[in-house]
């Protein structure tokens, strides 16, 4: 674990896997929780998790270079499942990437168990991992100018799910309903990093006879 | 509808509605969003004898009009310029007392880039994660002002200004950054770091809320495989491929890609929203604390 200052009130603290990143990150949230951790924002990505608002920075940062990290403790919380119509203009890309057919896409992503690693790009936007590392996809060689709200796609090792309508240049593999952001909503963010996913395939209703 | 409104007669190039911004969220990917130049709208506010987190109009360089429906009290701080009522002049950087139906026109910034302008009362759009502030990175917030649109006012405190007047620091002639290195200056040469806090830079004209963008010296990089996204903070110095230096503002991403070679002192970066582009601009190292 490296523990880097980052100007006069923040630390970022480096370790060396996902898994590790969400063992701190859980660490860090217990410490605030129990008031051991003044940090005005916790914010977890990749490899590392950002502290900032710090009162004392140089003194924390001792601190944690010494801490021993526990093993990351089962969530309390129950799993989220979006519903996902798998449809999307890249799931023939993506299968071709995988090396099986289109239709196989949707069974692989559906059995997976994900996780919010993070989030960012987007309010409300959370980068989940949980498929295996054979089903890393590139980004589109030329993002999209407006990717549909609920659009469920991949990039890297992550999944996401498109907040709002925005720029993009995921893989679009299918659609969801479910509204991932409502500032009017509490929570606004259904998924907050530590978030359990599960994406349940649902097939299009056939169309309403006509009146 | 009640009378406590602004309509907004001319919007400007872009106004927006600002407060001390929504910090807190960062790990939802919310960005803090406010006042770029904080301490200006926390005067302006003191002088429109408003609580400190009263929201408040900032403006970019060519001010705005609002017409308020009723009587209120006004300050335009932050980038000096001209002010009137119904075309008459009036002081900036002071209280104002407005007319119901009058015009308050808060002109083109003579020097600077953003003014403030406080009315008693603060603007009442609805909070959203408990900040009326307008993000431009994430939508969040009220849209920036247009011609025609009307403004809520809130209730206007009983207890009126303690201050009359009050100094403002000029907008820069030159701007001087105080940077802490890091958390990524391994990631680039000896040389890019020596060259970041001796040479000049300029304010680019592509810089917006997000961030103050620079011309000059272009930074090389030590190594060049991708870091992994992580959080970022306001100030942070990013160095994008092209390699010059974008300092993060207020409605800076939570995450990035790019590596942080150094981090602006905080209390810099008003200076920073109030200059213009083509401002010549140099990095200072800051002792760490």
């Amino acid at each position: 674990m490296r523990v880097l200052p980052v100007g006069a009130d923040a630390l970022l603290v480096e370790v060396a896997s996902d898994d590790e990143a969400q063992a701190l990150h859980a660490e860090l949230l217990r410490r605030r929780a129990e008031g051991r951790l003044p940090a005005g924002e916790i914010v977890p990505a990749a490899r590392t998790v950002l502290l900032d608002g710090l009162p004392e920075p140089a003194r924390l940062a001792a601190e944690l270079t010494a801490l021993d990290l526990p093993p990351v403790p089962p969530r309390a919380t129950e799993t989220v499942e979006i519903p996902v119509r798998y449809d999307g203009p890249d799931l023939a890309d993506v299968a071709a990437h995988w090396g099986v057919p289109a239709r196989e896409v949707a069974r692989v992503h559906a059995g997976a168990e994900f996780r919010v690693a993070f989030c960012g790009f987007a309010p409300g936007f959370g980068y989940l991992t949980g498929l295996p590392s054979r089903y890393d996809v590139p980004r589109r060689p030329t993002p999209r100018t407006a990717v549909p709200a609920g659009s469920v796609a991949l990039a890297g090792p992550y999944t996401g799910v498109y907040p709002r309508s925005s720029p993009g240049g995921w893989q679009l593999i299918g659609t969801t309903d479910l509204v991932l952001w409502d500032h009017t909503r509490v929570p606004a963010a259904l998924l907050s990093p530590g978030t359990r996913v599960r994406f349940v395939p649902v097939t299009e209703p056939e169309p309403e006879p006509a009146a | 509808m009640t009378d406590r409104a602004l309509a907004v007669v001319r919007a400007g190039a872009l106004t927006t509605v600002q407060d001390r911004g929504r910090p807190g969220h960062a790990h939802l990917g919310v960005p803090r969003s406010g006042a770029l130049d904080g301490p200006a709208a926390a005067l302006a506010n003191r002088l429109a004898g408003n609580a400190p987190d009263a929201a408040v109009l900032e403006t970019t360089l060519d001010g705005c009009s609002v017409r308020p429906r009723s009587a209120v009290t006004v300050a335009v701080t932050g980038a000096p310029c001209p002010v009137t009522v119904d075309g008459r002049p009036v002081a900036w950087g002071a209280p104002v007392r407005v007319r119901a139906g009058s015009v308050l026109d808060v002109g083109a910034a003579v020097r600077g880039v953003r003014a403030y302008v406080a009315v008693s009362g603060g603007v009442a759009v609805e909070p959203v994660l408990g900040s009326r502030s307008t993000d431009l990175l994430s939508g969040l917030g009220p849209a920036p002002l247009t011609d025609g649109a009307v403004l809520p006012l809130g209730t206007p405190r009983a207890v009126h200004a303690p201050v009359d007047v009050a100094p403002q620091p000029a907008p820069p002639a030159e701007l001087v950054l105080r940077v802490t290195p890091g958390p990524r200056d391994d990631w680039f040469t000896p040389d890019a770091v020596r060259l970041l806090t001796s040479r000049t830079y300029h304010v680019s004209p592509a810089s917006n809320r997000i961030g103050l963008r620079t011309t000059g010296p272009a930074l090389e990089r030590a190594r060049n495989d991708e870091l992994p996204s992580e959080g970022m903070v306001l100030g942070a110095v990013q160095v994008p491929p092209d390699g010059t230096p974008v300092v993060f503002l207020a409605d800076h991403p939570t995450t990035g890609g790019y590596p942080v070679i150094a981090v602006v002192h905080p209390t810099d970066l008003p200076a920073a929203a109030q200059s213009r582009p083509g401002t010549p601009l140099r990095f200072t190292p800051a002792s760490r604390r």
